[in-house]
């Protein structure tokens, strides 16, 4: 099953090898990561992606938690949560035709055109994993020049929160 | 100069580090000069409160370190410099990592400036060594030095035990500030649990007055968390049988009768068949390695599991559990105790004793028994001697293979902190650098070596660090001129083809010996062993190595072969 791992973690060099490389000896699973320094800058928040059956999920948190450099984490996935995830796309927009197309599926799907070249669009589009897939399923008819994707932030709703 | 003014004069990051390994009580440390760490060297001939052993190779100096933490109650300390300093101590932190040894090992490092250019001795040790070190740590600047050092010791030897590497640029040890040794430590990532849940404390008390047919089996858990009086007391009160991991011997005394021996590949028939049928198993300090559980799916398939372990990461990893306790041995033990007293049951007397009757049947096949009737030294006979005549009290560090288990199954153990051997890692070439750091802590007690001619090769070099600091070892080798368990299994396993495990052109031992500074016998008749043995321990100023010839054909049993279960013993 899919988990989505929250973690705290010292803003030290060398904590996100020490995930990295947590995961790659276990030989566990990265479907993506995350991580950026919180409004705390001595705290970076990391999310992880991460697949497994319940067993290894929880050797994949216990394992986490015992590293030096992580103060907490939350297995969003046990909780009512949100997760989003942000593209950047640059899409070939010679003609007229297909300038109008694009900008209509970009309304459609919420994206908005953030920058506009001669003859191409940058295409910012936030949400959930799949939104973002079916959105580059419907550009298809289109060229596609470049397509970067942030990896899954998460949060919990609600009362939970990961905070230290 | 009074402590207080002189500690408000800035001193070098070298004179740093001696006054925080005083600060720490640390008394001896082991290691090797190089480039990086002069400025430290320096400064360590300077004061003479730390002691300095000279090893011969860095690998030495970890394992030496690790001998002196393994027999005492003290962290062990290393010291070596950047690059071929640091990777050769790689060994001895992976192999102090997998049996959870309290160790600092501090590595020099090129200067700051120099970091990532490639520099003359320059590795990327923290890189390196992360993923076989509890922690560690990098130290930029001067300023951080001592509260690092202080992080260093409080994380190695708090929680589950472990090693942790700090390593020190060149020019933080030349650098100057004020020295303040931090008194405690706060470190808000890391707390580990000391004291059990109480719920499930009770849970536990419950599960373990209801059982018919209970085992208690404890591992190096018990060593390292200082448990083994509470473990004695807690098994006695109880009346279960108890066994050892390899790890954990010595954690309840041996020669107690309710003591059926170390289990798991080479342990004993009872030990194993007592696991098999267990309808409760008391697993403490212990982690389910596959070396005792043999096949996972065989394993203990009638019992419910109690687990207590520091390291929650260690429970329901390899087997799940039915009553899970993070905490750490003895105070969670001293709790099991006052909770079976509080609970006011006993133990079902009528089970226990039709649960005994059958463990002393599996006794009767008396597994470890062997044939001396070949003419030929058997080793388990020189191990045997080694116990009887050392009176059971002797401090035992072995090598990797047969003699190993040979010396695990035929030394009994009866206290704690005895027995050093390299379980979790098997490193081969331990024994001899083990044994000098528990005669560094124990400098009046008898320490053997039991090794053999392939394993004592590996770490040989040493014997000149003996002469030197005069450290009168009693090493037995085990000499059956073969890599005896590569052999046993080539035997079993691949139709006798014996691939590169014949050890070809062997040194002459007692020369060898001899050109060390040491004395050297060679034993070759069984009538000498004994003899041998007690001329050894007679010379107690001087190292002496006891080359005994033994019984080439020699095989490790009983034994579980790889994918069997526990009830699936070859017993000859």
């Amino acid at each position: 099953m899919r988990h989505i791992i929250s973690v705290l973690l010292e803003n030290e060099a060398g904590a996100l090898s020490r995930v990295a490389g947590l995961f790659s000896a276990r030989g566990y699973n990265i479907e993506s990561l995350t991580v950026a320094p919180t409004d705390d800058p001595s705290l970076s928040r990391m999310t992880i992606v991460t697949s497994g059956s319940d067993e290894i999920v929880e050797q994949i948190t216990k394992q986490l938690n015992k590293l030096i450099d992580v103060i907490k984490l939350l297995d969003m996935t046990a909780y009512p949560h949100i997760e989003r995830e942000m593209a950047l796309v640059k899409v070939r927009v010679p003609e007229a035709a297909e300038r109008e197309e694009v900008k209509r599926l970009a309304d459609i799907f919420r994206g908005r055109i953030i920058d506009v070249a001669h003859d191409s669009y940058v295409i910012e589009i936030t949400g959930e994993g799949s939104k973002l897939d079916a959105f580059l399923v419907a550009l298809d008819a289109f060229t596609v020049l470049e397509v970067v994707r942030s990896g899954v932030m998460g949060i919990a709703r609600g009362d939970v929160a990961l905070q230290i | 100069m009074s402590e207080s003014a002189s500690s408000a004069t800035a001193i070098t990051g070298a004179e740093i580090f001696c006054r925080s390994l005083q600060a720490e009580g640390v008394e001896v440390v082991f290691g090797y000069p190089g480039g990086a760490v002069l400025h430290i060297y320096d400064a360590l001939y300077r004061q003479d409160k730390v002691s300095h052993v000279l090893v011969r190779h860095e690998q030495g100096a970890v394992h030496a370190a690790e001998g002196y933490a393994k027999s005492s109650d003290k962290p062990g300390v290393a010291l070596v410099t950047s690059g071929p300093g640091a990777t050769n101590a790689i060994t001895g932190i992976a192999d102090a990592y997998m049996d959870s040894v309290p160790l600092v090992v501090f590595t020099g490092q090129v200067p700051t400036s120099m970091i990532g250019n490639d520099a003359f001795q320059e590795v990327d040790t923290v890189g390196i060594t992360r993923p076989c070190v509890k922690h560690n740590f990098l130290v930029k600047d001067v300023k951080d030095l001592a509260s690092t050092i202080k992080k260093a010791f409080y994380v190695a030897t708090t929680g589950r035990p472990g090693p942790v590497v700090v390593d020190i640029p060149k020019d933080v040890t030349a650098d100057t500030c004020v020295f303040e040794y931090p008194e405690s430590i706060h470190m808000r990532s890391y707390n580990p649990t000391t004291k059990g849940h109480t719920g499930q404390i009770r849970k536990a008390v419950d599960l373990i007055l209801s059982a018919k047919q209970p085992m208690i089996y404890t591992g190096g858990g018990v060593i390292l968390g200082r448990g083994s009086e509470a473990l004695t007391e807690f098994t006695r009160q109880l009346g279960y049988p108890i066994t050892n991991t390899l790890m954990g011997l010595g954690g309840y005394p041996a020669s107690d009768k309710q003591f059926l021996g170390m289990l798991g590949m080479h342990g004993t028939y009872e030990a194993n068949m007592a696991m098999h049928h267990a309808d409760v198993l008391i697993a403490i300090g212990a982690r389910f390695d596959d070396r005792v559980t043999g096949n996972i799916e065989k394993f203990c398939p009638h019992a419910k599991i109690v687990h207590v372990d520091v390291d929650p990461s260690s429970i329901s990893k390899n087997v799940k559990v039915d009553v899970p306790i993070v905490g750490e041995v003895e105070p969670v033990l001293r709790e099991l105790i006052k909770g079976l007293n509080e609970a006011g049951g006993k133990p079902d007397a009528e089970a226990l004793a039709t649960w005994w009757k059958q463990i002393a049947e599996w006794q009767a096949q008396d597994c470890l028994k062997y044939d001396q009737t070949s003419g030929l030294i058997k080793p388990q006979y020189v191990v045997q001697k080694f116990w009887e005549l050392t009176e059971g009290d002797a401090y035992v560090t072995s090598d990797v293979g047969q003699h190993q288990m040979w010396a695990a199954q035929f030394y009994r153990f009866d206290k704690p902190n005895r027995w050093i051997n390299s379980g979790g890692l098997g490193t081969m070439g331990v024994g001899l650098p083990f044994a000098m750091g528990v005669q560094f802590a124990h400098p009046e007690a008898t320490v053997g070596c039991i090794t053999g001619e392939a394993s004592i090769q590996m770490c040989i070099q040493e014997l000149s660090t003996c002469f030197q600091y005069q450290l009168p070892l009693k090493i037995l080798n085990l000499n059956n001129r073969y890599l005896g368990m590569v052999r046993q299994w080539q035997e079993f396993f691949y139709q006798g083809r014996y691939a590169m495990s014949y050890m070809d052109a062997l040194p002459d031992f007692v020369k060898l010996a001899e050109a060390y500074g040491h004395v050297g016998i060679q034993i070759t008749q069984p009538g000498d062993v004994e003899g041998a043995i007690k001329e050894a321990l007679a010379q107690k100023d001087r190292l002496v190595f006891m080359d005994f010839i033994t019984d080439q054909s020699e095989n490790v049993y009983p034994m579980i072969p790889a994918g069997a279960g526990q009830n699936e013993m070859i017993l000859v």
